[in-house]
C-alpha cells in the first residue's frame, strides 16, 4: 500500500511515486539512435556499427570506433560542461570556440621547445628565454586567457545589461581576431613533451579522463553546492533570485569565468593532442557545445538541465557524427543533420515545457 | 521617537521617471501592531513595500526600523535586519522545490567553502517540514517543483517561507489573492498566530472582511499618497471605501491630496 497525504485543495498525492528523470529519456534516445545505425549498418553496409563482428578486437565491441566517438566528444564536451551551467543560469555563450582558438595560440607559444632535431625551433614565437618552460607556464597562461575572456563576458552581461547573446558574440569575433593576430596567422608547433602529455597521456585517454573527471565534478557542484542552487535559481526566475538576496550580478560573472576557463582547458587539451595550434582552431565548437547541452535536455530558457544530461547529449552527438562516417555519407550531410538536430532539440524542449505542467 | 515604534517612514518617495508612484509617505508601525494597507490598483502599495524591503532604493525619504535609520542596499539587508516579506509576485524560483525556495539565498550548509559550500539538504528539508507544520500550511509533496503547483499552493509556499523564520516585522502583499476558502482561512490563522506572539505585520489586502477581522489599524493609499489612518474601532467598511475612492480624505492629509 502506498503512503498518501492530503494537500491543498484536498488533492491526494502518492508520496511513493518517483519522478521519472529526464536523463533516462535521453539515455533511451541514445540507445535508440545506436540501434538505428546498427540496423542501417546491417542493411546497407553488411556490418555492425558498434560491435565487433569480425573478431578484430579482444572484446565484443568495435573498440576503435568507440574510442574515436568518445575522444571526439571529450574535447568539445569539456566546453559543453561550462556552456551547460551558462545556459542553466539563463544565459548563452557563443564565444567558447573562439576562446579555444585564442587560448591555443597563446598557450602553445609558451610551450615550445628550443630545438627540433638539433635545429632551432622553426615555428618559434618568442626568443630562447621563453622556450623549454615547465608545463605549468603554458597551463597557467592558458587558463588565464580563459579567465580574462570569461571575466569580460561576465562583467558585460552582469553590469551593463547587454544581452548574453550580444556580449558573447562580440567576444567570439574579438577572440578569433586575437588568435589570428597573435602569430600573424602562422601555426605554432613543437611543444615540449610534458605539454604533449595533456592531450596524449594515459595512452591517448587523457582527454577522456579530463572530460569525465570534470563532468563528475560539475554534476556534483551543480547539485550539491550553493553555487549550483543559485545558478538554477537565477535561470529559473532572476527577479525572485534577486529578491531572495542572491547576488545575481556577482554570480553571473563567476558563471562566465568558469565557462571561459573550461573553454581554455579544452584549448590546452586540443593543442596538446594535435601538437600544434592554429588560428582556426575551435571554429563552430561553441555551437557543437550548445547542441550537446540542448540535446542533453538543458533548457535554453534556463533553470533546467544537468551535466549528466549534457554528457549523454555529447554521446548522442558523437554517435550521430560517427554513424554518418560509418555509413560513408558526405560531410555536407553531417552539417545539415547537425543543424536539424539542434533545432529539433529546441522544439522538443519547448514541447516539454508546455506539457510539463500538465503531467 | 518612542521605543515602541518598530517601523517609521518619513517623507518616503519613489518616482519611476515621471511616474510618482509614492509621494511623501509618513507611516508608523508600533511593536505588536497589525496594520492593513488598502487602496485601489496602482495606488502605490507594492511600491511602498519595495522601498522598505530594500528591493528598490527610494527617491527620497527616511526609513527608521527598530530604532535605527536604515538604507537597505538589498533585500538580504532588510531580511537580516528582521523584515520578512511575501511579495505580490511571490518571488519563487519555478524550477526549484519547496525547501530550495524556503532557503533560497540563506541555504544551510555543511562546510563553508564560499560559493562552493556544500548544501545540507537534510537539515533544510526537516526545517521545511517543521515550518509547514507550525504554520499549518499543507503542501502535498515538498519535493515537487514550484512550476507544477497551483497558484494557491505557490502562495502557500511563499507564506510559509516568511512564517518559518522568526522576524521583527512581517509584510504580506496580497497573500490571499489566489487562495480558496480553506487556504485563506489557513493564512488568516497564520496571521492570528503572529498577533498572539506579538510580531508586527503589514498586510496589504483588497478584502474588506479580512482586514476588519485581522488588523488594528487601516492606512489608505490613493495615487501614491497616504490619505487616511483609521483605527478599526472608529471606522467601518463604507468609510474606508470612501477614502479609497477619493470621496473622503483624512483631515490631517487634506493638503497632501
Ligand atoms: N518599475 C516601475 N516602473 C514604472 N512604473 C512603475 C513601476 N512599478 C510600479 N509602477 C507604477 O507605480 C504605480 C504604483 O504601483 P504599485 O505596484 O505600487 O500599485 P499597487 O498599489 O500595489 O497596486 P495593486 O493593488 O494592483 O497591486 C502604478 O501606476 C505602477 O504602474
Ligand atoms: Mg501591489
Amino acid at each position: 500500500m502506498s503512503e498518501t497525504t492530503h494537500g491543498t485543495g484536498g488533492l491526494t498525492f502518492d508520496a511513493s511515486r518517483r519522478v521519472w528523470p529526464n536523463e533516462l529519456n535521453i539515455f533511451g534516445a541514445l540507445v535508440l539512435i545506436v540501434l538505428i545505425f546498427e540496423v542501417l549498418g546491417a542493411l546497407l553496409m553488411g556490418q555492425s556499427f558498434l560491435f565487433d563482428t569480425q573478431g578484430r578486437f579482444g572484446s565484443i565491441f568495435n573498440e576503435q570506433r568507440l574510442y574515436i566517438i568518445i575522444l571526439q566528444v571529450s574535447i568539445v564536451g569539456i566546453i559543453a560542461i561550462g556552456v551547460t551551467q551558462v545556459i542553466i543560469s539563463g544565459g548563452i555563450d557563443l564565444s567558447s570556440g573562439s576562446v579555444v582558438g585564442a587560448t591555443a595560440m597563446i598557450a602553445m607559444s609558451f610551450a615550445q621547445v628550443a630545438e627540433v632535431n638539433g635545429h632551432p625551433n622553426p615555428k618559434a614565437v618568442f626568443g630562447p628565454a621563453f622556450m623549454d618552460l615547465p608545463v605549468i607556464v603554458p597551463v597557467v597562461v592558458g587558463l588565464a586567457c580563459g579567465l580574462v575572456a570569461g571575466l569580460i563576458n561576465g562583467l558585460l552581461i552582469a553590469y551593463t545589461r547587454i544581452p548574453p547573446f550580444i556580449a558573447t558574440l562580440g567576444m567570439m569575433v574579438t577572440a578569433r581576431g586575437v588568435a589570428k593576430w597573435w602569430s600573424k596567422g602562422q601555426p605554432i608547433s613543437f611543444p615540449t613533451d610534458s605539454y604533449a602529455m595533456i592531450g596524449n597521456g594515459l595512452g591517448g585517454w587523457m582527454p577522456v579522463f579530463i572530460f569525465v573527471g570534470l563532468a563528475i565534478l560539475f554534476q556534483l557542484i551543480l547539485k550539491y553546492t550553493v553555487y549550483g542552487k543559485h545558478t538554477y535559481a537565477i535561470g529559473s526566475n532572476e527577479d525572485a533570485a534577486r529578491m531572495s538576496g542572491i547576488k545575481v550580478a556577482r554570480h553571473k560573472v563567476l558563471v562566465y569565468v568558469i565557462a571561459g576557463m573550461l573553454a581554455a582547458l579544452a584549448a590546452l587539451v586540443l593543442s596538446s593532442k594535435n601538437l600544434t595550434a592554429q588560428a582556426g582552431m575551435g571554429v563552430m565548437y561553441e555551437l557543437d557545445a550548445i547542441a550537446m547541452a540542448v540535446i542533453g535536455g538543458v533548457s535554453l530558457s534556463g533553470g533546467r538541465g544537468s551535466v549528466v544530461g549534457t554528457v549523454l547529449g555529447a554521446l548522442i552527438f558523437g554517435v550521430i557524427i560517427s554513424g554518418f562516417t560509418f555509413l560513408r555519407l558526405d560531410a555536407y550531410y553531417q552539417e545539415m543533420v547537425k543543424g536539424a538536430i539542434i533545432v529539433g532539440a529546441v522544439v522538443l524542449d519547448q514541447y516539454r515545457q508546455r506539457f510539463a505542467s500538465q503531467r | 521617537m518612542s521605543d515602541d515604534v518598530i517601523l517609521e517612514t518619513r517623507d518616503l518617495t519613489k518616482h519611476y521617471g515621471g511616474v510618482h508612484a509614492l509621494e511623501g509617505a509618513n507611516f508608523i508601525l508600533r511593536r505588536g501592531e497589525h496594520v492593513a494597507i488598502m487602496g485601489d490598483n496602482g495606488a502605490g502599495k507594492s511600491t511602498f513595500v519595495r522601498q522598505i524591503t530594500g528591493v528598490e532604493q527610494p527617491t527620497r525619504g527616511q526609513i527608521i526600523f527598530d530604532g535605527i535609520p536604515r538604507q537597505f542596499s538589498g533585500p538580504i539587508d532588510a531580511r537580516e535586519a528582521g523584515i520578512e516579506t511575501v511579495f505580490q509576485t511571490l518571488a519563487l524560483a519555478d524550477d526549484l522545490d519547496v525547501p530550495d525556495n524556503l532557503f533560497l539565498g540563506r541555504e544551510k550548509t555543511l562546510f563553508n567553502l564560499g560559493p562552493f559550500s556544500i548544501l545540507d539538504y537534510r537539515a533544510m528539508r526537516e526545517a521545511t517540514l517543521r515550518g509547514l507544520e507550525r504554520t499549518a500550511v499543507k503542501i502535498p509533496n515538498i519535493r515537487n517543483k514550484i512550476r507544477n503547483m497551483s497558484g494557491g499552493q505557490r502562495q502557500c509556499v511563499a507564506i510559509a517561507r516568511t512564517a518559518t523564520f522568526h522576524s521583527k516585522l512581517t509584510i504580506m502583499d496580497e497573500p490571499t489573492a489566489a487562495l480558496g476558502v480553506q487556504e485563506t482561512a489557513q493564512v488568516e490563522n497564520i496571521i492570528r498566530t503572529l498577533k498572539e506572539t506579538g510580531e508586527p505585520l503589514i498586510l496589504i489586502s483588497h478584502n474588506m472582511r479580512q482586514v476588519f477581522d485581522l488588523v488594528d489599524r487601516i492606512v489608505v493609499f490613493r495615487r501614491g499618497r497616504i490619505v487616511a489612518n483609521l483605527n478599526k474601532q472608529e471606522t467601518d467598511p463604507q468609510d474606508v471605501v470612501a477614502y479609497i475612492t477619493g470621496a473622503k480624505t483624512g483631515a490631517e492629509y487634506q493638503d497632501a491630496a
